[in-house]
């Protein structure tokens, strides 16, 4: 196994997600199966390659710091679930 | 014949010569919406007003002579391009209300250039997909057979297209996207150069692979909608500025002492008979043009596939986590602290498929994994980069099956990722490599489905991509046919 069930509950909580018992299950022999897959990739012999994050080399992209029209308050929080002022509202995060 | 059925070229002599009126043109699209519509279910949402409005717009322009290369012609947008004022869901219940207060530069070039907007399209949950089956908004249907998938993840904006529900379509592509569903449903599917087009207003899904492009029903229409929304954008600090040809210049001109490689990794066993026939066929009409096709090597590309299904995981499992029920989109009610709201509305807004993303991406890249998995990736990718380098040392273009197989039946592949993963197995190479790539039409099974061959170029050579699937659509022989709806 690559992958178990508890691993599996770690990696939810990492990405902020929960599951059901039965949704775990599945997950974990899903996650197995494409993990197992990617092992395909030890084969290749990559001492020494250059990881690629871009296919296009490009340099940082620098501008002038200038001021320009930027979103007003009311159309950024227009699409807020919850809003006060000119804040977003969201659950009580201290004890 | 509805003006829903024409090309972008002819319909625009006809605008020239005072023939037809753009609100003719959007009448006709939405007739034909309203007849077909209910069983093919494109759209997510429908432009109606907004379409006509921006027809009479376009008349008044034309009747002042005022005509640029796209004026009066409806588009459909795929539903992941923020379109201002209209909703953007990319496919999610996470963003089912969520309105943009921008349109993305795409939207913004093409409106500049004349066109006119019907709809946003369905398409798999964040562009997660190779069926359109994983929407929130329901499944999408191949207008060639209903009983079959279009494609995916830009599935709606094939199957609208096919289905003449619009003249051109967008669509993004990270793993194939574009050029899988153009080939499923019998359309042209280009994938431009990474940097060639702005992603800006683009939903994310795997930065270091998306990319805009356009669904034509013709090669020609291709190069008009690629000139349109090609270029460097302030705004998208990975769009490159180098200069933009006149794509259209082109079309019509020959392909004589042209090399095309023909990867002899890319026609392996279990690929569809009649796709691997449909593909040597195209082979001898490109040959007979006075090109000469010659057997090369892309050797790592038995690798591509689990080099892909680790990095655009990784990189959606980053980009997703801005979903979190704070600023926009749907949010759980449920939660009784900020961390139980967060996982709530993940767990409730997203859909299996994206979750399982996630967590493949976030496994990849937590702490002692990184290595095994992303760098390897990684460093992998960096190889098949090579290969295709290496590759166009000694050919103009490469020719592969843009699919292994015909469109699949609905649900035959949900239960196994898999398998649904490997219908991307020819185009995502294209991706990993950043190069443009294109699906043309080059057959059909004798069921009556359609089947694409795909060409690959180098950077920034969609000239010459253009250049060859137009030579190959004017003498490939196929008669054009329609869907019976």
């Amino acid at each position: 196994m690559k992958i178990t069930k508890d691993q599996v509950e770690y990696v939810a909580h990492l990405a902020r997600l929960e599951f059901s018992e039965e949704e775990k299950e599945k997950f974990t022999i899903q996650l197995n199966n494409i993990l197992l897959y990617m092992e395909k990739l030890n084969e290749v012999d990559t001492t020494g390659v250059e990881p690629e994050t871009h296919a296009i080399a490009i340099q940082n992209a620098f501008r002038e710091d200038v001021v320009w029209e930027s979103l007003p308050p009311e159309l950024s929080l227009a699409n807020a679930p919850d809003d006060s002022g000119n804040c977003y509202r969201v659950p009580k995060v201290i004890e | 014949m509805g003006l829903n059925e024409l090309t972008i070229h002819e319909l625009q002599d006809k605008i020239k010569k005072k023939e037809v009126t753009s609100t003719e043109i959007v009448t006709d699209v939405f007739k034909r919406i309203d007849a077909v519509e209910d069983r093919v279910r494109s759209f997510t949402t429908m432009m109606k007003e907004y379409a006509f409005e921006g027809a009479k717009k376009a008349d008044s322009e034309i009747g002042k002579g005022n005509i640029r290369p796209l004026t009066g012609i409806p588009i459909a947008l795929k539903d992941i391009m923020c379109t201002r004022g209209y909703r953007t869901t990319c496919g999610s219940h996470i963003l089912h209300n969520f309105v943009p207060p921008y349109d993305g530069t795409v939207v913004k070039k093409l409106r500049d250039e004349g066109a006119v907007f019907v709809g946003k399209t369905n398409m798999d949950e964040f562009a997660m997909g190779s069926s359109t089956e994983t929407s929130y908004f329901g499944v999408t249907r191949n207008p060639w057979d209903l009983e079959r998938i279009p494609g995916g993840s830009s599935g709606g904006s094939a199957a609208a297209l096919a289905a003449d529900e619009c003249i051109a379509a967008t669509g993004s592509d990270t793993g194939g996207s574009i050029r899988q569903p153009a080939a499923l449903c019998g359309v042209v599917g280009l994938k431009p150069t990474y940097g060639r087009v702005s992603r800006y207003g683009l939903v994310a899904f795997a930065s270091s692979l998306d990319q805009i492009g356009p669904f034509t029903k013709d090669v020609e229409d291709s190069a008009i909608m690629l000139n349109a929304i090609a270029g460097y954008d302030p705004m998208e600090s990975t769009s490159v500025p180098t200069e933009v040809p006149d794509y259209r210049s082109f079309i019509g001109k020959d392909i004589k002492g042209f090399t095309v490689g023909i990867p002899k990794e890319y026609f392996i066993e279990g690929i569809d008979a009649e796709v691997d026939a449909a593909v040597k066929r195209t082979i001898q009409v490109i040959e007979g043009l006075g090109a000469k096709c010659v057997a090369i090597s892309l050797p790592h590309t038995q690798y591509c596939l689990a080099v892909y299904y680790i990095i655009a995981p990784a990189e959606a499992s980053s980009n997703l986590a801005r979903y979190d029920g704070v600023k926009y989109g749907y949010r759980s009610t449920d939660g009784r602290d900020l961390m139980e709201m967060y996982k709530k509305t993940r767990s409730q807004g997203f859909g299996p498929e994206v979750k399982r993303r996630i967590m493949i991406g976030t496994y990849a890249l937590s702490s002692g994994y990184y290595d095994a998995y992303y760098k390897k990736a990684s460093q992998v990718r960096t190889l098949i980069k090579r290969d295709f380098q290496e590759a166009f040392k000694t050919c103009d273009v490469i020719l592969t099956p843009t699919t292994p197989t015909p469109a699949f039946k609905i649900g035959e592949k949900m239960d196994d990722p898999l398998q649904m993963y490997l219908s991307d197995i020819f185009t995502i190479s294209t991706n990993l490599a950043g190069i443009p790539g294109i699906s043309v039409p080059c057959g059909y099974t004798q069921g009556g489905l359609p089947i694409g061959v795909q060409f690959q170029a180098g950077h920034f050579q969609e000239g010459k991509l253009l250049q060859v699937a137009h030579a190959y659509e004017q003498h490939s022989g196929i008669e054009r046919r329609r869907p019976k709806l």
